[in-house]
């Protein structure tokens, strides 16, 4: 059972995106189960089933609903994450577009279990036809009364707006994705207090990846027991691989976790032009680069931190054995570099200089120091920045110096570099183009 | 230049999705609606979304300046995003993105002056199994090279709609603005255009051929009861 395709199911059937075709194939059906139910039993339920963050950081999702306070009289909000911008990432975008109305009933059935009135999509802002779709389908479900006041006669009221954002990675960070959501700009808070008490307006709030969401009406229609079926003890179920770069057919694969790249490349038509892989990123360009070392490890939760990674979001960029590594290193800086909101000092001044650095070394202008302070430099910023985006920031750097370090030291510190203009400036008639690679 | 009377509506009508009393959260779809109307973000525009949300222009202006897709100075009819984020990178965005720059004469968050046509380098544009991507007022234009890059934006500056990969078709900057804000789009294609392509199903295919449909699922655990009353509300339907 290489592939599984459970919340990719929908995405090749005509007009798939509409309320009638979702029915059609089952869809609605769990909403009904749920709110026959406690929300109480929801949450246990899942608990039971191992359901884990897919937005990147592996959180449990049963429990995270579960910190949610009861009782307390205040306002709880669910709030999509859908603000999609790793790098590599490319699975909750054609999950909004294909199937919609999985989203949104994903969102009803989470906002009864943590008893919400209110949610929200925080969109990507550039995702236009996902919010085209997005729109249409709550449209949809509040004509059909699954929106609304008293859904389906249970006396639960549910609203649901889809709010586009308007360009900054930093609002996939969750507490980031609040201040934006709060008309502010979008730069994490300091935790604790965390979401589930103090989220958004400072009220109770789940914050959900797309796909996390869209899993639940899955697990409510056919159990704990089928979703633990797949995957492995502490990383159960489907999961959308990404698999994007060199490689012969990019795509979507929806597998179990813990499938390793050796079975996705296989599925995928392997390295474009029969190469050699030459490194990978399990997760995003967040995640620390891995090698063909590492085709054989389980790609979940456990299996990529006991390769020395992350499982991110499930994004596999490739790339071949023609691929300059130190280009790589540098674009992804700088994109880190564009994308830092500037709260934190490391974070901001970090990455511009590591940018400055790395483009140095590429110009042939480096010397023997460089890739020493580069890795002290990370040092510094790994851990001491309010989010995550610091931390990543380090991934391509330590990661790309700890497998090729070689690509890395300056050649003009230990030979005249033939390729190089007297002033510095690689001859472009003597450098490979861009990225080298299969292009 | 007043805002019209259009544009007030349109902005009471945002507003009153959020909580009472949170309109604040109306400031990045309003941003987009003034955006809309004159082209980019304004000293008016932001005095218009400070008046409306009992904010101070320095708070918008804070707000403004921080996201990428609010431009300061006027965007032409077509904004093209040439995608140079790695997974485009390795497949030659970079290349794309120079032949589109020396076609149009102009660098990045510029205009042409004949003020038709704006260029970007944009970020990870999630569509990484597409690469290389660029985009048309955020519509895909799907695993271009330079040359079909090149045919697009010709097309552009002829006058002409290039049909987009995903997507609806092409509208100006003006309206895909106005959906950015929230604002519905009029036209049904634009809802019905293809939204996934052969990458978004790469796998889903190979479950096809060996056999796997849409209809096949695990025994399903949904009780008996929701069986009925969703075939029954189906019937009335």
């Amino acid at each position: 059972m290489p592939i599984t395709p459970v919340l990719t199911r929908r995405w090749n059937v005509p007009e798939s995106w509409t309320i009638d075709t979702y029915r059609r194939l089952d869809g609605y059906l769990a909403l009904r189960t749920a709110l026959a139910g406690e929300p109480d039993d929801l949450i246990k339920l899942i608990k039971d089933s191992g359901l884990r963050g897919r937005g990147g950081a592996g959180f449990p999702t049963g429990m995270k609903w579960g910190f949610i306070p009861q009782g307390d009289g205040r306002p709880h909000y669910l709030v999509i994450n859908a603000d999609e911008g790793e790098p590599g990432t490319c699975k909750d975008a054609p999950l909004m577009k294909a199937d919609p109305h999985s989203l949104v009933e994903g969102i009803i059935i989470a906002s009864y279990a943590v008893r919400a009135n209110r949610a929200f999509v925080y969109l990507r802002g550039e995702l236009v036809h996902a919010a085209r779709r997005l729109h249409a389908a709550v449209a949809e479900a509040y004509d059909a009364g699954y929106l609304g006041r008293d859904i389906l006669g249970s006396g639960f009221d549910l609203d649901l707006v889809v709010h586009s954002g308007a360009g900054a990675y930093i609002c996939g960070e969750e507490t980031a994705l609040l201040d934006s959501l709060e008309g502010r700009r979008g730069q994490p808070r300091l935790r604790p207090p965390f979401p589930a008490t103090h989220g958004l307006y400072a009220s109770p709030t789940v914050v959900n990846n797309v796909e996390t969401i869209a899993s639940v009406p899955y697990i409510v229609n056919y159990g704990v027991d089928w979703f633990r079926s797949m995957g492995r003890e502490r990383s159960p179920g489907p999961k959308i691989y990404s698999l994007s770069g060199h490689v012969t057919r990019p795509g979507q694969y929806e597998a179990p976790m813990g499938t390793t790249l050796r079975e996705l490349l296989e599925l995928a038509g392997g390295v474009r032009g029969g190469r050699a892989l030459k490194a990978w990123t399990p997760g995003g360009s967040s995640t620390p680069m891995l090698t063909a070392d590492h085709l054989d490890a389980p790609l979940d939760f456990e299996g990529m931190q006991e390769a020395g990674s992350l499982l991110g979001t499930a994004a596999l960029m490739i790339m071949d054995e023609t691929t300059d590594m130190l280009r790589v290193v540098r674009r992804l800086t700088q994109f880190y570099a564009h994308e830092s909101c500037g709260k934190c000092t490391p974070c901001r001044e970090g990455t511009s200089w590591m940018v400055q650095i790395l483009s140095r070394i590429e110009r042939g202008g480096g010397d023997e120091a460089d890739v020493d302070t580069l890795v002290d430099a990370c040092d510094n910023i790994f851990g001491r920045a309010f989010c995550a985006l610091a931390d990543g920031a380090t991934s391509p750097i330590v990661s790309g110096i700890k497998y090729f370090r070689d690509e890395f030291i300056p050649v003009s510190a230990v030979t005249t570099r033939p390729d190089t203009t007297p002033d510095g400036d690689p001859d472009p008639a003597a450098t490979p183009g861009a990225y080298a690679g299969a292009h | 230049m007043a805002f019209s009377p259009q544009t007030h509506a349109a902005a009471a009508e945002i507003i009153a999705r959020y909580p009472a009393g949170r309109s604040r959260s109306a400031l990045l779809p309003l941003l987009h609606l003034v955006q809309a109307e004159q082209g980019c973000v304004t000293t008016e525009g932001v005095t218009f979304c400070a008046e409306t949300l009992g904010l101070t222009a320095a708070e918008v202006g804070a707000v403004a300046t921080f996201y990428t897709m609010y431009k300061r100075r006027p965007v032409g009819d077509y904004l093209v995003s040439v995608c140079t984020n790695l997974s485009c990178a390795l497949l030659g965005g970079d290349d794309v993105y120079a032949r589109v720059a020396e076609l149009l004469g102009i660098g990045h968050d510029e205009t042409t002056p004949d003020g038709r046509i704006t260029l970007e380098h944009a970020e990870c544009l999630a569509a990484c199994d597409y690469a290389p991507v660029m985009t048309v007022n955020y519509e895909f234009y799907d695993q271009v090279d330079p040359d079909g890059a090149e045919r697009i934006v010709e097309g552009l500056q002829a006058g002409e709609r290039p049909a987009p990969s995903r997507g609806g078709p092409l509208c100006s900057f003006a309206e895909i603005s106005r959906q950015l804000a929230g604002l519905p789009d009029p036209r049904p294609e634009g809802v019905a255009g293809p939204g996934v392509g052969e990458p978004s199903v790469a796998g889903l295919l190979l479950a096809e051929a060996d056999g796997w449909t849409a209809d096949d699922r695990p025994a399903p655990l949904v009780p008996a009861a929701a069986e009925q009353a969703a075939s029954a509300e189906r019937k009335g339907s």
